[in-house]
């Protein structure tokens, strides 16, 4: 390894020094204020750190890591994902448990896993990236130890989340047995030379997409999704439905095209059924929830099912630069929405009595109590519904091209009926927080702190800017995908 | 730049209502009805008058009364585009009418939250405007969109006792055939790219394709769905009667007084000029759907006990004939639509006004329960009567102008759907007069005391009244406005033009054959 190569997987360094600092801070000095703010600066720096690993990009840092304006985009995301995750949960920590610090170590080194998953171009590095993402996971769905309920959904999330990881793992075994190879590029090459790699390659590549399936929580892989949303404390549901999915996605992708598995008629067509499923079941089942954070849940499987189109899309070769793009846009979007609508409930759940605000009935007239976070609410929602001006609807604008021009007419009407679908529980949420005083009786008070105000007033504007000025986004996903 | 200062006015100006409720409460309606005035004086005070009698060729803003073009998002070829003609004009001055009315209409009705009940409406009418002024398909569609939201809000925080139902049937009708217009919209713009070999959105741009007919035929579907859900024609106004039943008075009377419009508008610059062909083809379902939505809509006003119900089904009998008249697609009908937009526009807001004035002072809609109300509110009675006769079309008043011209043309097409549709004249004078007789005649309750219009409220019906009437008895300037753009049009869509006169050549030999 040489300078440039140090240069440019700076982000992953900055994250792992970051670690190391934090958990040295943390013995010297239990301060949560501080840490937080560390930990917030330091994913914040390992995103910005992309801008000077980015002079060097394209590059191979070892076969394991690629580091490219692909993986950059993300990893950039990822970092600044991270770091509002921090800040959201800085008062929620505090006050949901005891000792609060390592909290954000924890989050640091997920980011630091979702950041490798953007790198990566090896199975080993997949792997990797994949359990340090999932590991701190387990602990930080179960970090609050005032309820019982986080423990039962970290023990959920361990015993599938190891299975399926297996299950990939042991696909990933059945590929290398047939091509000698554990790099995305060299298995898809290894496919067309061996003759055992046709009558492998099914089974196995069934196997690693379930696997990775099952962390997208597509149907019919999504059963753990509701309760271990559920359970989690609200800034991890956050972080996990943005981040963590966003990055597996991300792997997903890039094994695809770097593997060119599009070459696999079949199994482009087992994503597009699931896809079709996971719009139609999350978006139906998303309609009984009473429980905004189970509603969510549904409404993340549904999403993720329209992400799942551009698989779909990209078997035609003229789209599939549009298709990537489409999904990049997507996943920001997706992204920044997800972490405003968690982060509500994260910012509403800040009373000392260890449970959490996220039933309809709590939010009911939030409007006249708290204007600026039913403001952020109202936002999130109407962009996970796809109304203009608004960062999910440029993003499904997008899909919606892409689809077109692949001419994917059977996915645009699951698209089509699962957007109708999901106004209906969107707009309940928003029915209830413009409830007049009189019509409900009014449980707890929220409070609200300077930082959740500033927070609250950042993610509106990103999510707004997405929608409104989406240009300058747009230009630097063309430059770099095409 | 002047149509994007309309807009923009009207925005901020509903921002400053929100703002100004801290003040004092009634300062935001002040502001709300200052913006509105203001902007309505701009629109007029910026108009190039020499300009208002050229035809508009719709293949080139140029010489259109006002355009504005600014890149937006390049990357799909999508602009920020605005451009106004005669007809634009025509729907913006009803538009900011009714607006007026609105305001004056929620005057004293809305207590709670009134600064950010005039934003809402304003924000509103912001939409309303965009929609009439798009050039761009994917800002038409943007500000389609956006239209619903506050208007939702309106529903749903000031709306009456189902209001969480109705607010919510109107937005997911809406949304969800919206969304079809959208993919319709995309498939639209892909198309053009494989001829031009560059994405765009623009209007100008995607008129006179010539498409694959059964692209064309799926695509124009899309665009009628959005257009006649909002429009609503049978069989999907089920939305119309709650959404205009719930909503506050001046969410009813933007609502029927202008957003239904926006679905007509719909029709007449996007769905027959895009797709001439496929809606040649289409036209004769189109006009069917038409008389059906006349009839049933008359049928069904006249089972309503409901004040507003009544008056919200006689909307989809109207709006029916403006159907009809659109897809005759030839010069009287297409008069006789657009001026079935403005008349209906205005006697409908009034009836409405009316309404919630009763229901404000009455706390029922239920006409059973009125009653003799002319003895008691004389001035009311009086303009009840004279609006439902404008709803039944007596000659003399705007309405009846529209309806004999839609009648007319469509006669030349087909004289049998024409003979069907002027059952629904009689229809209307059959519900208008029951409604009369159930809440303003009979005898009073004694022990009812109701106050009068105030000197607010009958300026707001007077002006109304005095429009309604120069519509009857003078309509020629509004047909004037609206020639050059209607011939343009239907420059475009000859096909269709064609066909008819197709049609209506071989109609007279059948008839004389029989």
């Amino acid at each position: 390894m040489n300078a440039t190569d140090f240069q440019a997987v700076l982000p992953l360094l900055v994250l792992a020094i970051g670690a190391t600092v934090l958990m040295l801070q943390i013995a010297w000095v239990r301060n949560p204020g501080l840490t937080a703010a560390l930990a917030a600066l330091v994913m914040a720096l390992s995103a910005l750190s992309c801008r000077l690993a980015a002079e060097v990009a394209p590059t191979e840092v070892t076969p394991l890591l690629q580091a490219d304006r692909y993986s950059l985009l993300f990893a950039t995301l990822f970092g600044f994902a991270g770091a509002i995750t921090a800040l959201l949960s800085r008062d929620y920590v505090s006050l949901h448990g005891d000792e609060p610090e390592e909290f954000f170590l924890l989050l640091v080194l997920a980011t630091m896993g979702a950041s490798v998953l953007a790198y990566a171009i090896h199975v080993a590095s997949l792997l990797l990236g994949l359990e340090l993402l999932s590991v701190s996971l387990y602990a930080l769905i179960a970090y609050p130890n005032k309820s019982i309920l986080p423990l039962e959904a970290a023990a959920k999330y361990l015993v599938l989340s190891g299975a399926a990881s297996a299950t990939a793992l042991f696909g990933f075994a059945l590929l290398y047995a047939a091509t000698g190879a554990l790099g995305f590029t060299e298995i898809g090459q290894g496919l067309t030379v061996t003759t055992t790699g046709q009558s492998v390659l099914l089974p196995a590549a069934v196997m690693v997409f379930a696997g990775l399936a099952f962390k997208l929580s597509l149907v019919p892989f999504h059963l753990w999704t509701p309760d271990v949303y559920d359970g989690a404390p609200a800034p991890v549901t956050g972080f996990l439905a943005s981040v963590a999915k966003g990055a597996v996605f991300v792997v997903l992708l890039r094994l695809f095209l770097d593997a060119d598995l599009f070459r696999y008629r079949i199994l482009v067509e087992i994503t597009g059924l699931l896809a079709i499923f996971s719009m139609l079941a999350g978006n139906l089942l998303a309609l009984l929830q009473t429980n905004i954070k189970r509603m969510l849940a549904y409404s993340s499987i549904a999403h993720m099912g329209y992400l799942m189109i551009v698989f779909m899309v990209s078997l035609s070769g003229d789209s599939q630069a549009l298709a990537v793009e489409a999904a990049s846009y997507y996943l920001i979007a997706y992204t920044a929405t997800t972490i405003a609508a968690f982060g509500l409930l994260t910012l509403i759940s800040t009373d000392a009595s260890g449970r959490e605000n996220v039933q309809l009935q709590q939010v009911s007239g939030l409007f006249w109590r708290q204007p600026l976070l039913a403001c952020l609410m109202l936002v999130a929602l109407l962009s996970l519904a796809g109304i203009p001006l608004t960062a999910g609807f440029i993003a499904k604008f997008y899909l919606v091209n892409a689809a077109v021009s692949g001419h994917n007419w059977i996915l645009l009407f699951t698209l089509v009926i699962g957007s109708s679908i999901g106004i209906y529980y969107y707009l309940r949420v928003v029915y209830y927080m413009t409830r007049r005083p009189e019509e409900h009786r009014v449980e707890q008070k929220i409070i609200s702190a300077w930082r959740g105000r500033i927070l609250s007033g950042v993610l509106i504007a990103t999510i707004l800017l997405l929608g409104i000025a989406p240009q300058p986004l747009m230009h630097y996903l063309k430059a770099i995908l095409h | 730049m002047t149509l994007a200062v309309l807009i923009l006015l009207l925005l901020g100006g509903g921002l400053l209502a929100w703002l100004a409720e801290r003040t004092h409460p009634n300062l935001p309606r002040w502001v709300a009805l200052g913006v509105v005035g203001i902007s309505l004086l701009f629109l007029l005070l910026t108009l190039p008058p020499e300009q208002l009698a050229l035809a508009t060729d719709p293949r080139h803003p140029g010489n259109w009364l006002a355009q504005l073009k600014i890149d937006w998002m390049p990357r799909f070829g999508i602009a920020f585009e605005l451009a106004m003609d005669g007809l634009s004009l025509l729907l913006l001055v009803l538009t900011l009418l009714l607006g007026l009315v609105a305001i004056t209409a929620s005057w004293s009705e809305i207590t709670f939250k009134p600064g950010l009940f005039q934003a809402n409406l304003l924000w509103t009418l912001a939409g309303v405007c965009g929609v009439f002024l798009a050039m761009d398909l994917f800002l038409f569609f943007l500000f389609w969109e956006v239209m619903l939201i506050p208007m939702y809000l309106l529903i749903a925080i000031w709306g009456h006792e189902n209001k969480s139902y109705a607010a919510m049937k109107f937005f997911i009708f809406t949304q969800a055939s919206g969304l079809l217009m959208l993919l319709a919209i995309v498939v639209l713009a892909w198309q053009g790219s494989r001829v031009s070999g560059q994405l765009s959105f623009s209007y100008f741009d995607l008129l006179g394709l010539s498409l694959d007919p059964r692209v064309a035929w799926w695509t124009m579907l899309g665009f009628f769905l959005a257009f006649t859900v909002k429009l609503p024609a049978f069989p999907f106004h089920t939305w119309l009667p709650d959404a205009h039943t719930q909503a506050p008075t001046a969410g009813s009377v933007l609502l029927a007084g202008i957003l239904l419009k926006t679905g007509a508008y719909g029709l007449l610059r996007f769905c027959i000029p895009l797709f001439p062909e496929a809606s040649m083809e289409f036209a004769p379902i189109a006009m069917g759907l038409g008389v059906a939505g006349v009839i049933y809509g008359a049928v069904l006003a006249f089972a309503q006990s409901d004040f507003k119900r009544l008056v919200a089904y006689s909307s989809v009998s109207h709006m029916g004939f403006v159907l009809l008249g659109l897809y005759a697609w030839n010069q009287l009908a297409l008069q006789g639509a657009v001026m079935q937009m403005v008349a209906h526009g205005v006697s409908t807001a009034a009836l409405f006004m009316l309404a919630g004035a009763l229901q404000h002072r009455l706390h029922t809609r239920d006409m059973g329960r009125m009653g003799g109300l002319w003895h008691q509110a004389p001035r009311m009675g009086a303009c009840a009567m004279f609006f439902a006769v404008a709803s039944l079309g007596l000659p003399g008043l705007g309405n009846f102008v529209a309806e004999f011209l839609v009648l007319l043309g469509l006669f030349a097409v087909h004289p049998w759907l024409a003979a069907i549709a002027a059952v629904g004249l009689i229809t209307a004078a059959i519900y208008s007069l029951w409604m009369m007789q159930q809440a303003f005649q009979g005898t009073p309750d004694k022990q009812r005391t109701m106050p009068d219009f105030d000197g607010r409220e009958m300026t707001a019906m007077a002006a109304m009244m005095i429009a309604l009437l120069w519509l009857g008895l003078y309509p020629q300037p509004v047909l004037d406005l609206a020639q050059p753009v209607l011939d343009s049009l239907q420059a475009l869509a000859t096909p269709l033009d064609q066909a008819h006169s197709l049609v209506s050549k071989a109609a007279p030999a059948a008839g004389s054959g029989l």
